[in-house]
């Protein structure tokens, strides 16, 4: 079947089996190998992607239900070769290790700063309850957020806790 | 040996623009032209004869190019294993041994063929009785290998090395001291439960055959690449050097994707067949039956101790879940709980490990590998002798460590020499904390709100930094694999003729930070800028030979030779500078990206400058060999033994057995550290492991050797909701085993956190009368503690 | 990770949603696909055709009707949990919605696919059953409500037939409603081991009517009839919540799994019939 939405911008159409999962179509048919997959049950969030404005998980979407959408992975996240706030955070404040679930969880973090401009700790922990982590027991994953929270609303981020702690 | 510890300082990493623009490469990433995809049949029981197998109609399907079995892979033999009578068939081959054992190997164009393929082949099974409790897999009702005439493959014991006369004698000792008048014997049977790793990244192999080359080039996403591609050349017969093994970004690792898979000679061998290239990934539900699983222990502890807190002894007796076949370490990992055997303590040690098959995946190395399950038994029984005679358990331990003035080269009570430590003074900094004070203040606060709230302190010691390559002699080494390289690491630096520098090296990073750390210790030594330093590793094509990542031995054994290897460049550097500015070469120093004399900042050369030198020969002085690289293999004589202390403060809900952390302290010792961010980062991606162990994670299998949680539905995993913010801190005690004085810090956090967690909980519930909750322990479970403990009072 | 070959189409009105559905038995109807999707993935259900409904106008809104509130087939849980309209007339729901999930579910899921999924643990159910609710199922013969009690059949069965899509749920108004579970990692992560939701009416200092529904402890969320039984006519004090939290279980099939034994369940049932009872009548003041 025929398909055409926008991706980071750009028109893109295609021919899709109706069985083929949003993920696969980023992945396979764009190319677009930033989104990623790490469960077939909806619950790790590595295939998180913005449709519309809202983060969802792209393995549990059809090809077919993003008709007409506009969606962002991460690859269209940093704009004229700037990071992104929550990009700049991840790196400032460690919150990557193997970065497999990383771009899941940048643009999980994304639509939370949308939609919360000031997240306490545990909104923040709420926010991204639906994308998983493994390596970093998701402390400085907080605290990146926080730092882009800072930076986007115009504030100067915490320091680091090293910078704390030297 | 002196030691060095000029690093230190934060660095951002070098390997996060490429990932958090989502342009780090990850094996599934690999997209090759004409690329075939494989799906695998397998089997929906834990034991059974394969009667028959019918192939036909998925043959036939549209899309399919090839259906494998046993018949067409007999001949490659069976994957690698220190247990050879139980090694796994590439394919199961008339047997299966575990639910989800691969079958048959579909090769289609697309996935989703493939998969397609799969529903059409038609096996028929005759069911076998399964083993799948451990008691009755130590008493042999049923076996699960015909021909293997006890599931136990290995005890393990301990003091390590001693006879049976001698641990008759030793065990005729303990009984003394429990005959004794005015002592206590405390024992506790604790289940230390099978876990499931759960990397996000699911494993996955791409290969590719050249015809025309005979070269093969191996993508996997492994902890240990060399071993893959040394693997793939024995059991494919293709020489070493046409073999390129790939690991590029590895999404996380933990150990699961350190043991070498059938998948990845499966696939190589399908893309030669084929002369095509083949991919495959692991589904989440096959990650979690077929990528081996961790721990998997049932053992009795029992502490025998005078009244005022002398222990006298420490004995456990554990069975060990080896699963159905044996990959690389299976037999192993428990060694490496004998290897810490009592952790701190100096007290009379007796351990013996029965290591028994059962009809359920292989267990291998998962974060900490033998040591957290170790500790995790020595903490609680200490913790629950402390509690027996009313004393509080940080003076207990204080009571009971191997003293300070045994360092350097204390011998542990089983028998191994360790490199450093200072035990006490580790868990005084921490109760002396302001972190600590403030969560025993919460404690108080809490309690006078009417909660169940309680604390729980762990100390623990790992043996990690794998290791001294006479760790051979006791047969743990690739050796298996033809790998001709046993525990020692290797690290290569080039200075180029434009000053800057190459590292290559053989290990790689899952999530380590390898790229950052690796630059920081060779710009330490070379005073060569970051920028300007770049490391490769996960390509067998240039790297030197070494084993991998695991075991907390990166930075400690790689690191190290890489450091040595930095030493000897920067020895003719010196000497081509010394010429260049006339000075003496003593007087060298190398800073800001180049050399000058020691107190004449001005009189100074770029590296660039000495590069052009090196790289013309006939200007080199005293007629030296050109060049300017150096290769080094390190091979360090001891294991590190990083330690530390832990506490966190829970509360539970008696209606419900909801437990909530509250608030986490630890004060790790690793020696010296090269970046704190990174070694921070470490720590609490672990402490979150053992979290997950102490609350939600368990690998359940029925009666039948069905697993329950194949998906993540029903694997609960951490997620941000569920642990605070940790609090770290440091005490620094370097190794001498290396030159950096660094002793590893990738599973410190796993081994310390589960029975702290615990002993928090048992805090909280001994009021009621609670001795002990087994991990893990969900709601239902701490609930059924506090009804137990109700209805014996 | 592959579901099987199927067809699909996403019709543009309920008409022509409703003649597809007619005239295919192997159809399935989908709204966010949250359920649907991952269980087709697993090939543990392959329809021959998905009727996507998520083009359809005019069922995305929550409207108050005077004694109802009404919420559309298309109706996020996220949007069920931020409306004012369900904060302040079914709370209960407003919380299970909360509670369904994680983020980026509640951003596609519905409130309406939820309740004609039909999850033994699932959370909105049990909200919907204490509350009283109507669902509207609408077919190509016309629409019938179909209440709240005789919804869920069995488990992952509700009364829908397959040529019906549930256009629509009622909720009777109600200022005193509550739902309380415990999460599979505790607290309100995750599906309900188990969890209950209770709306009631005080008239003049006693309990005039309530509802009294659990979720995850059997084959099907269900209404706690003891509880109901034991709470009306009461002054809503703890001793008369105690009277409704012994009889929770009352005539309920208690079934083990993964996160409880039948013992623990039924337990869990009467301190979560507790904990809603307690901040529903709380509600009502």
């Amino acid at each position: 079947m025929q398909v055409s939405m926008t991706v980071n911008g750009q028109a893109v159409s295609g021919d899709v089996d109706p069985r083929t999962l949003l993920v696969h179509y980023l992945r396979e048919d764009l190319r677009l190998t930033g989104t990623h997959v790490g469960c077939e049950t909806s619950y790790c969030g590595a295939c998180t992607v913005i449709v519309d404005g809202k983060a969802v998980k792209s393995c549990t979407m059809l090809t077919a239900q993003a008709e007409g959408a506009e969606i962002t992975t991460i690859e269209g996240l940093a704009e004229n070769g700037d990071l992104h706030p929550v990009q700049e955070g991840f790196w400032e404040r460690h919150g990557l290790q193997c970065g497999f679930c990383t771009p899941g969880m940048i643009l999980s973090a994304v639509t939370l700063l949308d939609e919360n401009a000031d997240p306490s700790e545990d909104e923040i922990r709420l926010g991204i309850e639906g994308n998983l982590c493994r390596c970093t027991g998701y402390h400085n994953i907080v605290k990146a957020i926080e730092y882009a929270g800072a930076k986007l609303r115009g504030e100067e981020p915490a320091p680091a806790e090293w910078e704390v702690n030297a | 040996m002196s030691t060095t510890s000029a690093l230190g300082g934060v660095v951002r990493r070098r390997e996060d623009p490429a990932l958090i623009q989502g342009k780090g490469l990850f094996v599934d990433d690999v997209n090759l032209h004409g690329m075939l995809h494989v799906a695998f049949v397998r089997s929906p029981f834990a034991h059974a004869k394969i009667t028959s197998v019918d192939t036909a109609a998925a043959q036939a399907m549209r899309g399919v190019r090839a259906v494998y079995t046993a018949d067409d892979v007999r001949h490659l033999g069976l994957l690698p294993a220190q247990a050879a009578a139980v090694g796994r068939p590439l394919l199961a081959d008339g047997e299966v041994n575990h639910m989800g054992e691969a079958v048959a190997m579909i090769v289609a164009e697309t996935r989703a063929q493939a998969q397609d393929a799969v529903d059409a082949v038609e096996a028929d099974y005759d069911r076998l009785p399964v083993v799948i409790d451990l008691k009755e897999a130590l008493a042999n009702t049923n076996l699960v290998h015909e021909g293997v005439e006890s599931n136990t493959l290995i005890t393990w014991t301990a003091p390590f090395g001693m006879e049976e006369d001698g641990l008759n004698e030793l065990r005729a000792k303990i009984d003394g001291y429990k005959a004794q008048d005015d002592v206590v014997v405390v024992s506790l049977e604790m289940v230390n439960q099978r876990l499931i790793p759960v990397a996000i990244e699911p494993r996955s192999v791409v290969a590719e055959w050249h015809a025309g080359y005979q070269q093969m080039t191996v993508h996997s996403s492994s902890q240990s690449i060399g071993a893959v591609a040394s693997s793939v050349a024995i059991m494919l017969g293709i020489p070493y050097n046409q073999v390129r093994g790939i690991a590029p970004e590895v999404g996380g690792g933990f150990g699961a994707k350190l043991a070498l898979y059938a998948d990845e000679l499966l696939i190589p061998w399908a893309a030669r067949e084929l002369d095509t290239p083949v991919k495959y990934t692991e589904t989440r539900r096959e990650a979690a039956s077929n990528t081996i699983q961790g721990r998997g222990w049932l053992g009795t502890a029992t502490i025998t101790g005078t009244r005022d807190g002398q222990v006298l002894s420490y004995e456990i007796d554990a069975i060990c879940d080896l699963g159905a076949y044996c990959q690389d370490l299976t037999v192993a990992i428990p060694f490496l709980g004998v290897f810490v055997g009592s952790g701190q303590y100096a007290f009379d040690t007796r351990m013996q490990l029965d290591c028994v098959v059962t009809n359920k995946q292989t267990t291998d190395a998962y974060r900490g590998a033998g040591r957290p399950e170790a500790i995790y038994y020595i903490e609680r029984i200490m913790d629950a002798y402390s509690r027996e005679i009313g004393m509080d358990p940080a003076e207990v331990k204080m009571k009971n460590f191997i003293p300070s003035e045994s360092f350097p080269g204390a011998t542990s009570p089983v028998g191994f020499a360790m490199d450093t430590g200072d035990y006490a003074m580790n868990l005084q900094a921490m109760l002396d904390s302001p972190e600590y004070g403030a969560m025993k203040l919460a404690r108080d606060e809490l309690r006078s709100d009417g909660k169940l709230v309680g604390l729980g302190m762990s100390t623990y010691v790992e043996a990690c930094g794998f290791g001294p390559s006479a760790l051979v002699d006791l047969g743990f080494s690739w050796s298996g694999y033809g790998q001709p390289s046993a525990f020692n690491g290797s690290g290569l630096v080039r200075v180029n003729p434009d000053g800057t520098a190459n590292v290559i090296i053989g290990t790689g990073p899952s999530g380590q930070g390898h790229q950052t750390t690796w630059a920081q210790i060779v710009s330490n030594e070379l005073g060569i800028e970051m920028d300007k330093i770049r490391v490769t590793h996960g390509d067998t094509k240039d790297a030197p030979v070494t084993i991998g990542t695991f075991g907390s031995r990166s930075a400690a054994v790689d690191g190290s030779a890489t450091f040595e290897a930095s030493r000897k460049v920067r020895e003719k550097a010196a000497r081509i500078a010394a010429d260049l500015l006339e000075a003496s070469e003593a007087d060298i120093q190398f800073a800001d990206g180049g050399a000058h004399v020691a107190g004449s900042p001005d009189k100074r050369v770029e590296w660039a400058a000495i590069a052009e030198v090196a790289y013309q020969p006939h200007r080199m002085p005293g007629g030296e060999e050109g060049g300017l690289e150096a290769h080094a293999i390190f091979s360090p004589g001891n294991a590190t033994w990083p330690f530390g202390s832990v506490a966190c403060l829970v509360t539970v809900d008696p209606d419900t057995g909801d437990v909530s952390i509250e608030d986490w302290v630890s004060m790790d010792d690793c020696g010296n550290v090269i970046n704190p961010m990174i070694v921070d980062g470490q720590i609490h991606g672990g402490i979150a492991q053992g979290v997950g162990q102490a609350l939600f994670e368990e690998a359940i299998y029925d009666d039948e050797g069905n697993l329950l949680t194949a998906g993540l539905i029903d694997y609960p995993m951490v997620t941000a909701v569920d642990v605070p913010s940790f609090n770290l801190s440091r005490t620094t005690t370097p190794t001498d085993v290396n030159p950096m004085g660094v002793k590893g810090i990738g599973e410190a956090g796993t081994i310390g956190a589960a029975q702290t967690l615990v002993n928090a909980v048992v805090d909280a519930l001994a009021p009621l009368g609670v001795k002990h909750v087994d991990m893990p322990m969900r709601p239902r479970r701490v609930w059924q503690a506090i009804q137990d403990a109700k209805a014996s009072a | 990770m592959f579901p099987r070959e199927f067809e699909y189409v996403a019709p543009s009105s309920l008409d022509e949603a409703l003649g597809t559905l007619a005239s295919n038995p192997g159809a399935k109807v989908m709204s966010g696909g949250m359920s649907l999707i991952p269980m087709m993935k697993l090939r543990l259900f392959s329809p021959e055709l998905v009727v996507d409904i998520a083009r359809i106008g005019g069922l995305d809104g929550i409207e108050d009707r005077g004694d109802h509130i009404a919420i559309g087939a298309l109706v996020r849980h996220e949007t069920t949990a931020a409306s004012p309209l369900v904060q302040q007339h079914a709370a209960a729901l407003a919380s299970a919605a909360a509670w369904t999930g994680d983020r980026q579910v509640r951003a596609r899921g519905t409130t309406c696919g939820a309740l004609a999924h039909a999850d033994i643990a699932a959370d909105q159910p049990a909200a919907a059953l204490a509350l009283g609710a109507t669902m509207v199922a609408a077919s190509s013969g016309g629409t019938r409500d179909i209440a709240a009690a005789d919804f869920f059949v069995d488990t992952l069965t509700s009364a829908l037939e397959p040529n019906e899509i549930l256009t629509e749920v009622r909720i009777p108004k109600s200022s005193g409603s509550a739902y309380d579970k415990l999460g599979r990692r505790g607290g309100h992560t995750d599906y309900a081991v188990a969890g209950a939701a209770a709306a009631v009416t005080m008239s003049d200092g006693t309990v005039s009517s309530a509802g009294v529904a659990l979720t995850g402890v059997g084959t099907k969320p269900t209404i706690a009839a003891g509880s109901v039984e034991a709470i009306v006519g009461t002054d809503g004090s703890a001793e008369a919540i105690a009277g409704a939290v012994a009889r929770a279980t009352e005539g309920v099939t208690v079934l083990e799994d993964l996160y409880g034994s039948a013992e623990y369940k039924a337990h869990l049932a009467g301190v979560y019939v507790g904990r809603a009872l307690e901040q529903a009548i709380a509600a009502t003041g």
